[in-house]
C-alpha cells in the first residue's frame, strides 16, 4: 500500500489482534477470536483518518491496539519512524502521552469521585516534570476554554455536567498532554443531534489550531464523511474498503459500502423517495467462525465459489481508492 | 380532524408533571396528537423533551410518585383510558392487546432467566385466554412472523442466547401475538447497527401494511422519520412545538428548532468543507423552564417579542402543519 509516505504519523501494516477463546479446567485454547485480521493504513500528519463499521467489525481493537493496550498477535505500527508493536510499558510511557484517546461513554469515561479540574491536573502533570500550582491552574483554565467550558467549573464534578460537556471534558483531558495523535473512539455517539454536531465543529476547530492528527472511529458512516479526509470501511476484522472521504459518496464500490449508504438516514425527503434501499439480510457472522474467504460472502448478494476460498485482497482501482472484492 | 371514524388514538392537552424536591418538573406539558389506523407517525425530540413520558403516561406506566398525570385525554378507539385506574382490568386488558410498547434496549425488556417461548406464550395465555400448549404453538407462528428463522427451536432459547435485532424482534412479536392495534416503538432501533436498523424498520413497515397496526416511533433520528413516518411531531421541553407531513417537516420547517435539527445531521452529499450548524448551547432543564419559548436562549431569531408568553400552535400551511413560534409569520427574520 502507500508505503515510506513522509507524511505519515502513523503507519499500520498487517495488523493482526487474535484473541485466544479459553474453555475448561485448564483453560485450553479453543480458538482465537479474529477481531482484526491483516489490516493496514496509513495516516497522515494533520489529516482525519476514518475508521467505520458494525459494532464487532474490529475497530475500537485497531485503535486500543494502536494505543498499545493490546499487544498485536503480529504486524507492524509505525508511530513516527518508530516501530512500537513491541515496546514495553516503560519504553511506551513517552508515548502514550503523545497518542491520546477520546472514549465514547463520556458517563463512565470520567472519576465521578473528582472535580473536573483535578481530572484535568492528573492529565496535566502525568509528564513527571516538576510544575507550579499557578502554571497547572492557568493551564486548566486554558484547556477548559479551549473546549467551550466555563473554568468556573473546574470545581464542579461529571455528574453536573450534561452529556456534551462531558465530552468536552474528555477532549480536555486528551488536550492535556499536547498530543500529536488523538484516537477518538466513538466520541459522538452517545449525544443528541444538536450536541454532536457542537462536537464535531469543536474537534474540526482544534485540529485546525493544533494541528492534530485524528483517528477517527464510529458507525456512523455521515458523521465519519464529515469530519475525515480518508475513509476505511471495516468489516468483521478487515478493511473491505479504503478510499479519499470525497469518493465514498459517488464512488464507493464495495457492496458492504453500499449497504452502509443505504442505511445511513437521510432527511432530504424528496431524494429518499428516489433513493434504492439496500437492506442486508442476516447478521454479522461471530468471529470466532468466521468464514474461510471474504468475510462478507454470506450476506453478499454477489458471492461466487472464488468468495468462499480467499479472502480478496485490498487493490488499487483509481488513485488512493482500494476495494478488497472479486466482483465489483 | 376530518375523519373520527378513522381516528385509533387521540392525545389532548395530556399533562404530566413529576413532583420533586426541586418542585413541579413539567414533563409533559399540553400534548395533543393522533394517529389514524395503519399510519405510522414519528414523535421527534432529543434527550429529555418529553417525548418518552408521553408514550409512557399513555400507557400509565409513569412512576407514581412522583410522577402524576396531570390533566388531558387519551381516547383509545372512543374511550378515554385516563378514566380507568392504572391498576384496573380494563387498563391491563388494554396494554399488550390494545396498545403493545417496544422499548430501546431489547435485552432489558426481556426477563434473562426464562425462555423466549415462556415469555412469549404467557402474553398470548392472558391475553387470548388459552391453554399453555395452543399458546406456545401461536408462539411459534408470531416468532415466524416476524422473520425469525428456526422459530419453534428459538422458542426454547434464553434472551442472551440471541442478537441485539433478533430480540428486538422477538418483542415484536409479542405485540403481534396479541393482535395489538397500535404498536408504540420507543427509540426502537437506536441500540442495534446500521444495518440490523433497517431490517426491523422494514419488519415493523411490514406490520403495518398485513396486519394494518398503527405505529407510534418515538425517535431522535430524523432519517428513520424521513422514510418511514408519515406525519411528524416535533417535542422541544415537554411541548409539540411543529407538526406535520414528513415533506412539511423536512423540506419546509418553520419553528428554527426543527429547522436547527435538521441543521445538524451530517448530510452525506455535503461537500468537505462545509461545518455543520450546531444549535449553541444546551437543552434546558425541565425544572428551570422560562414562563415565555423554552427555545429563547438558543434561537437565533429570539427577540424581544418572544418574551410575552408561550407561543401556541398555530396553523402555518395546508395539511396541518402547525407551529409554536411567535416569529413564525415573519418571513423576513427566518430568511437565512
Amino acid at each position: 500500500m502507500q508505503s515510506d509516505n513522509k507524511d505519515a504519523i502513523l503507519e499500520v501494516k498487517s495488523l493482526k489482534m487474535h484473541f485466544p477463546v479459553r474453555k475448561g479446567f485448564f483453560n485450553k485454547t479453543v480458538g482465537y477470536v479474529k477481531a482484526v485480521d491483516d489490516v493496514s493504513f496509513v495516516v497522515e500528519n494533520g489529516k482525519t483518518f476514518g475508521l467505520v463499521g458494525e459494532s464487532g467489525c474490529g475497530k475500537t481493537t485497531v485503535g486500543k491496539t494502536i494505543l498499545r493496550i493490546n499487544t498485536p498477535t503480529s504486524g507492524e505500527i509505525i508511530y513516527k519512524g518508530q516501530h512500537i508493536e513491541n515496546l514495553s510499558a516503560k519504553q511506551m510511557a513517552p508515548i502514550r502521552r503523545d497518542i491520546q484517546m477520546i472514549f465514547q461513554d463520556p458517563y463512565s469515561s470520567l472519576d465521578p469521585r473528582q472535580s473536573l479540574g483535578s481530572i484535568l491536573k492528573e492529565a496535566i502533570v502525568c509528564d513527571g516534570k516538576p510544575h507550579e500550582r499557578e502554571e497547572i491552574a492557568n493551564t486548566i483554565s486554558e484547556l477548559m476554554v479551549a473546549v467551550g467550558l466555563d473554568p468556573i467549573m473546574a470545581d464542579r464534578y461529571p455528574h453536573e455536567l450534561s452529556g456534551g460537556q462531558r465530552q468536552r471534558l474528555g477532549i480536555a483531558r486528551a488536550l492535556a498532554c499536547n498530543p500529536s495523535l488523538i484516537v477518538c473512539d466513538e466520541p459522538v455517539s452517545a449525544l443528541d443531534v444538536s450536541i454532536q454536531a457542537q462536537v464535531i465543529n469543536l474537534l474540526r476547530d482544534l485540529q485546525e489550531k493544533r494541528g492534530l492528527t485524528y483517528l477517527f472511529i464510529a458507525h456512523d458512516l455521515a458523521v465519519v464523511k464529515n469530519i475525515a479526509d480518508t475513509i476505511a470501511v471495516m468489516y468483521l476484522g478487515h478493511i473491505v474498503e479504503l478510499m479519499d472521504s470525497s469518493e465514498i459518496y459517488e464512488h464507493s464500490i464495495h457492496p458492504y459500502t453500499q449497504a452502509l449508504l443505504s442505511a445511513v438516514p437521510i432527511t432530504d425527503y424528496y431524494a429518499e423517495k428516489k433513493r434504492n434501499r439496500i437492506v442486508l439480510e442476516g447478521e454479522v457472522p461471530s468471529p470466532i467462525n468466521a468464514p474461510a474467504g471474504c468475510p462478507f460472502q454470506t450476506r453478499c448478494k454477489f458471492a461466487s465459489d472464488k468468495c468462499r476460498k480467499a479472502m480478496p485482497p485490498l487493490t488499487e482501482r483509481r488513485d488512493g481508492h482500494f476495494v478488497a472484492c472479486y466482483n465489483v | 380532524m376530518e375523519d373520527n371514524r378513522n381516528i385509533l388514538l387521540e392525545v389532548k392537552h395530556l399533562k404530566t408533571s413529576f413532583f420533586t424536591q426541586a418542585g413541579e418538573v413539567k414533563a409533559v406539558d399540553d400534548v395533543s396528537y393522533y394517529i389514524k389506523k395503519g399510519e405510522i407517525i414519528a414523535v421527534v425530540g432529543e434527550s429529555g423533551c418529553g417525548k418518552s413520558v408521553t408514550q409512557m403516561s399513555v400507557m400509565q406506566l409513569v412512576q407514581s410518585p412522583p410522577g402524576k398525570i396531570v390533566g388531558g385525554e387519551v381516547i383509545f378507539e372512543g374511550q378515554n383510558l385516563l378514566e380507568y385506574d392504572r391498576n384496573s382490568p380494563e387498563m391491563r386488558a388494554v396494554r399488550g392487546a390494545g396498545i403493545a410498547m417496544i422499548f430501546q434496549e431489547p435485552m432489558t425488556s426481556l426477563n434473562p432467566v426464562f425462555k423466549i417461548g415462556t415469555q412469549l406464550s404467557e402474553v398470548i395465555m392472558i391475553h387470548k385466554k388459552v391453554d399453555k400448549k395452543t399458546a406456545w404453538e401461536e408462539g411459534i407462528k408470531a416468532l415466524e412472523a416476524v422473520g425469525i428463522p428456526d422459530a419453534k427451536s428459538r422458542m426454547e432459547n434464553y434472551p442472551f442466547q440471541m442478537s441485539g435485532g433478533m430480540r428486538q424482534r422477538v418483542l415484536i412479536a409479542i405485540a403481534v401475538a396479541c393482535g395489538s392495534k397500535l404498536i408504540i416503538a420507543d427509540e426502537p432501533t437506536t441500540a442495534l447497527d446500521v444495518t440490523t436498523q433497517a431490517q426491523v424498520m422494514e419488519l415493523l413497515q411490514s406490520l403495518v401494511k398485513t396486519y394494518g397496526t398503527s405505529i407510534l416511533m418515538v425517535t431522535h433520528n430524523l432519517g428513520l422519520v424521513t422514510r418511514y413516518a408519515e406525519r411528524v411531531y416535533v417535542m422541544y421541553a415537554g411541548k409539540v412545538i411543529e407538526s406535520g407531513t414528513t415533506e412539511d417537516i423536512l423540506m419546509h420547517p418553520v419553528h428554527p428548532y426543527t429547522k436547527g435539527l435538521l441543521n445538524s445531521v451530517p448530510k452525506l452529499d455535503a461537500s468537505d468543507e462545509e461545518r455543520l450548524v450546531a444549535i449553541k448551547g444546551q437543552p434546558p432543564r425541565l425544572s428551570e423552564l422560562p414562563s415565555y419559548c423554552a427555545f429563547y436562549p438558543r434561537c437565533p431569531y429570539a427577540c424581544e417579542e418572544c418574551k410575552q408568553g408561550y407561543p401556541i400552535l398555530e396553523e402555518v400551511g395546508p395539511n396541518e402543519h402547525f407551529c409554536a413560534c411567535w416569529m413564525k409569520n415573519k418571513e423576513v427574520a427566518h430568511a437565512e
